[in-house]
């Protein structure tokens, strides 16, 4: 809630936050591509006054001759005052941080966990339909989506009622299961999103990814299932905020932007405050 | 020349004698134990010899090596049964019970292969022990069902 509440101030008044880290440097590896998350990381830290120095491409670093990744970060430590990491592996950040003595934040461990974009997906819900008594359903590859699996731990300190809505194949992990069972979270699995689409307050869309699926006809079928327009909507509650980590391919149809419904790009506008107010605690940035 | 029974219970002079393993697990003990062949260590194993306590049971002798409560915790998760005995001069000086230990390093392989833990950094496999399995402190899989599967070689 510090993360939030801190972002909330840098996103009413922008102009506390400048040079508040003057001559801080951050240091940006991404091992796997990336459009918001880096970028918004870029502008947090050049918003409260610091740079950036970043690994570049996977092709142009010293990974291409074999450096692991545990050397990377120790070599980068001494570049940085903390550590921005996505990498293609689970656990990869938890990995990196016992190797280095700098602030290191996960930015995406395979198909692990994405907390950065959990502290931006709370922060939209909190906006938009507050985090007490929420009914949410998220949709989409629950299996493999990283975003889910730190969006359902979060949402379970919060007591919300987690609607999962998924192809059979795309369930929730069974790690991911045991934790949220074992957090006492109130969670129902649904194979249809026609279920529980009236009851919600919050639709978090994820994307299904065709290369999770042997056959690209088989994709085809389920991927289908799990798209909306507007004209899906129409039974939702008339305050139902629809997110989406983003990018969207076809699941949330372009005619949905138009509507109220449509929360995702300011979803995507709040990873610049809630980034510059986790960077500000991590870098020390006090009460 | 000693008959069978004889031979099966005979004495070591110094070191370890891991009793009451579940029938047909002793070689998942000394896998998870890291000894092997190569290792040079003189060991006999007995394998489903007939016990009131377990029906049958496997039973280990390590010789000149005195293995510690460390090193045999993380047999409870196999041989939850195990009992200890360090020998010395042929008697034993040492007999306790394993228990299960709250993480374990180095012994099992994580099932996922996109797990940081399985490619080519400085890190053990590391678990975290559960009431009903391990789970990897990296990527946070579970393993509940055959665990000896799992040992790293």
């Amino acid at each position: 809630m510090e993360v939030l509440d801190r972002a909330s101030e840098f996103d009413a008044d922008p102009s506390i936050a400048s040079g508040r880290h003057e001559g801080t440097l951050l240091g940006t590896l991404f091992f796997e591509p990336s459009t918001r998350t880096k970028m918004s990381f870029t502008a947090a830290i050049k918003r409260l006054g610091g740079d950036v120095v970043d690994m570049g491409s996977v092709e142009s670093s010293s990974v291409t001759k074999g450096e692991s990744l545990a050397d990377t970060v120790r070599v980068v430590e001494g570049y940085a005052d903390a550590l921005v990491v996505r990498h293609p592996s689970e656990g990869s950040a938890r990995m990196a941080s016992e190797f280095v003595d700098v602030p290191l934040i996960n930015a995406g461990d395979g198909a692990g966990q994405h907390p950065t974009q959990t502290l931006l997906d709370l922060y939209t819900i909190r906006e938009n339909a507050g985090l007490e008594d929420l009914t949410i359903g998220i949709m989409g590859d629950l299996k493999y989506g990283r975003t889910v699996h730190s969006l359902a731990y979060a949402l379970t300190k919060f007591g919300a009622q987690q609607h999962f809505v998924s192809p059979e194949s795309l369930k929730l992990p069974r790690n991911v299961r045991y934790d949220l069972h074992e957090a006492g979270a109130d969670i129902r699995e649904h194979t249809e999103l026609a279920d529980v689409l009236p009851s919600l307050d919050v639709l978090y869309v994820t994307r299904i990814q065709a290369e999770r699926f042997p056959e690209e006809s088989e994709y085809r079928e389920v991927a289908g299932e799990y798209q909306i327009d507007a004209e899906t909507l129409e039974v939702a509650k008339d305050h139902c905020r629809v997110l989406h980590p983003l990018p969207r391919v076809d699941e949330i149809a372009y005619d949905v932007d138009d509507t109220d419904h449509a929360r995702y790009f300011e979803q995507a506008h709040n990873g610049v405050p809630v980034r510059m107010a986790l960077l500000d605690l991590v870098l020390g940035g006090g009460a | 020349m000693p008959d069978e029974r004889e031979m099966r219970v005979s004495k070591i002079e110094s070191g370890t004698v891991i009793d009451h393993i579940p029938g047909g697990q002793a070689l998942n003990v000394l896998a998870i134990l890291g000894i092997h062949g190569e290792t040079g260590e003189v060991v006999s194993v007995g394998m489903n010899v007939p016990s009131d306590r377990l029906g049958r049971k496997d039973v280990v002798k390590v010789e000149g090596r005195e293995l510690s409560q460390g090193e045999v915790d993380v047999l409870s998760l196999i041989a939850p049964a195990a009992t200890i005995n360090i020998i010395r001069d042929f008697d034993v000086v040492d007999k306790h019970r394993v228990s299960r230990p709250t993480e374990i390093f180095g012994v099992f392989e994580c099932p996922n292969h996109n797990c940081i833990s399985t490619e080519d950094e400085p890190v053990e496999s590391h678990f975290e022990v559960l009431d009903d399995g391990v789970r990897c402190v990296y990527c946070d899989t579970i393993i509940r069902e055959d665990l000896t599967a799992h040992i790293l070689v």
